[in-house]
């Protein structure tokens, strides 16, 4: 029973990680109706950013100030140079734009920065700790609470902000934003700030845990299954989908594990996606597009 | 660049030569009218005519062939809804387009989105001049509730109301923003009479009390003949018609554009 539960606790917290990232796709999916393949490239950017201003010797906060200043200006030359000429086009361009956009950036890091692995130390131990008897990562007890921080502030931010209550329109209807004076480029600069210090935070975090490195863009790829899970147009959703995703992984890999050679991890996310896809092609919390015809 | 001879400053829109296809299907051809300051002017036509795209290139939704929009003395070939709104120029929409997951209140707030003068990090940081806004918008918003009698449903989800509320609720996001021109596209429909009374009162209200000039369009010929003091026919993308009601009563082109089929079936049938 503890193995169970170790299982699953381990895969929960881990699945926050997964959390982190899909989130940054759930809030430009639901300002701009643009899924954003470059989420992976802006995560692996912002954390080699981090890291490189970091090596130079400047303070951790400083650094952290600096990227974000970075990213404020990524999202405010994206919204003019991409998202504005593309603007009314279908979703497909938009896509395949964003597909473009990942390639740019992630070269542009590693044209600036290198291609080498950077060690990430956030002074956080990777040492398993006993809490109740069951054995848990700390690493990921704090990674879990630095994403439960985050979605509060979000939830704030959105719920209590005029700014937030100006996304939430846009969100719900577009059209009718923009004819009330909500501006629209400039709720789109935001959103794609904001995913990208998501973003930063999710890159911190994977880069402590595997090095800031090339791989951390594929990381996208794993925030898919979790959208498909989630649904693309829910926060809660995203958080849901991470934990199912890394819950299910885990307890996967210990139970079914043994009896197919292992090797379950990375493959069983994307089983599960495909398994809702049956089931509940919205996902959990995402919404069926229902047009009159 | 304007021509004062020509702009008659008693006109605060003057829709000129507009021209609208889709695709090559003609939905307005070489429209002109005028809409005085402080009158309620209907549009009214068959489904099709061409009134609900009129709105949308007031208001910048859509852009039209050819033809200008002079709007406050300023001449517009096309106009962006956001400096639609900027300008004054509200509106609401035929099927409801509210913020459904949001608060009545919350609705109400974002109509003031053109009068936000604060940026994000003052807004973020809670400064002095963020928060007098703040409170200047809740105030505005508030006696906005009060004004359209929404008080009790101030913190509901809009998505949950029933339509005739939606649509005061949408009339009052418009409304917030302290509009020159108000543009309502069927504002009564699918209402019931009592419903229909009640919104017709504030229409009058909006206009008289508070001075605002309203464009609306309607399909009930006896609420709009009482509501409007001028009225413009569209039929088939052309104007017809174009007067005060009792001049649109009596104009022979309008009467057969309403009741050509009933004087067709008099010939079929000539007696009961």
């Amino acid at each position: 029973m503890n193995l169970f539960i170790e299982t699953f606790i381990g895969g929960l917290l881990a699945g926050t990680m997964y959390s982190l990232v899909a989130i940054g796709f759930v809030l430009i999916y639901k300002a701009s109706g643009v899924f954003n393949f470059a989420q992976g490239s802006i995560l692996l950017f912002s954390a080699l950013t981090f890291v490189t201003l970091k090596e130079s010797g400047i303070p951790f906060v400083v650094a952290v100030g600096i990227t974000i200043g970075v990213l404020i200006v990524g999202a405010i030359a994206i919204e003019r140079l991409l998202l504005r000429p593309l603007a009314n086009r279908s979703p497909m361009t938009l896509f395949m734009a964003t597909l473009g956009l990942s390639y740019i950036v992630e070269g542009l890091a590693q044209g600036l920065m290198g291609a080498q692995v950077h060690p990430l130390d956030l002074g956080i131990e990777d040492v398993p700790i006993f809490i109740g008897g069951v054995l848990i990562s700390q690493f990921d007890v704090v990674a879990a609470i630095t994403a439960l921080v985050l979605v509060a502030i979000l939830a704030l931010l959105f719920n209590k902000t005029r700014i937030g209550i100006s996304l939430r329109a846009v969100a719900d209807d577009t059209r009718a934003a923009l004819s009330i004076g909500i501006n629209l480029n400039r709720i789109w600069q935001i959103v794609w700030a904001v995913a990208g210090i998501v973003g930063l935070v999710a890159g911190m975090l994977w880069g402590a845990r595997q090095g800031v490195q090339f791989s951390l863009s594929l990381v996208v790829l794993k925030a898919l299954p979790v959208l498909i899970i989630g649904g693309f147009t829910s926060i809660g959703g995203a958080i849901a989908g991470g934990l199912i995703v890394g819950a299910a992984e885990n307890l996967a890999e210990t139970y079914i594990g043994p009896f197919i050679g292992g090797g379950i991890t990375p493959w069983f996310a994307y089983f599960l996606a495909l398994a809702f896809l049956y089931v509940r092609p919205a996902g959990l919390f995402g919404e069926l597009a229902i047009e009159r015809v | 660049m304007t021509n004062p001879a020509q702009d008659n400053s008693d006109h605060i829109l003057d829709v000129r030569n507009i021209s609208l296809s889709f695709k090559g299907v003609k939905a307005i051809s070489e429209l002109s009218f005028s809409v005085a300051r402080g009158e309620i002017c209907a549009l009214i036509g068959p489904n099709g005519a061409g009134k609900s795209s009129l709105l949308n290139i007031l208001n910048g939704v859509y852009l039209p062939d050819s033809g200008e929009i002079v709007f406050g003395g300023e001449h517009f070939r096309q106009i962006h809804p956001l400096e639609a709104a900027r300008r004054g120029i509200a509106r609401t929409f035929q099927n409801n387009a509210l913020f459904k997951k949001m608060s009545v209140a919350d609705n109400i707030l974002t109509g003031l989105s053109r009068h936000t003068r604060t940026n994000l990090i003052e807004q973020a940081l809670k400064l002095p001049r963020a928060r007098r806004e703040e409170l200047d918008f809740r105030e505005r918003a508030e006696s906005l509730l009060e004004f359209l009698e929404l008080q009790s449903y101030r913190d509901i989800v809009v998505g949950n109301l029933a339509y005739g509320i939606q649509k005061r609720v949408e009339l009052g996001r418009a409304l917030v923003s302290s509009p020159t021109l108000l543009l309502l596209d069927e504002p009564l429909a699918g209402m019931n009479a009592d419903e229909k009374a009640e919104m017709t009162e504030f229409v009058v209200s909006i206009n008289r009390d508070l001075g605002v000039t309203v464009v609306l369009i309607e399909h009930d010929i006896g609420i709009v003949m009482n509501l409007s003091s001028h009225v413009v026919v569209l039929d088939y993308g052309c104007k017809i018609g174009d007067g005060t009601p009792a001049e649109i009563q009596s104009n022979p082109d309008v009467i057969s554009a309403y009741l050509g089929t009933v004087q067709q079936r008099r010939a079929d049938e000539p007696v009961h």
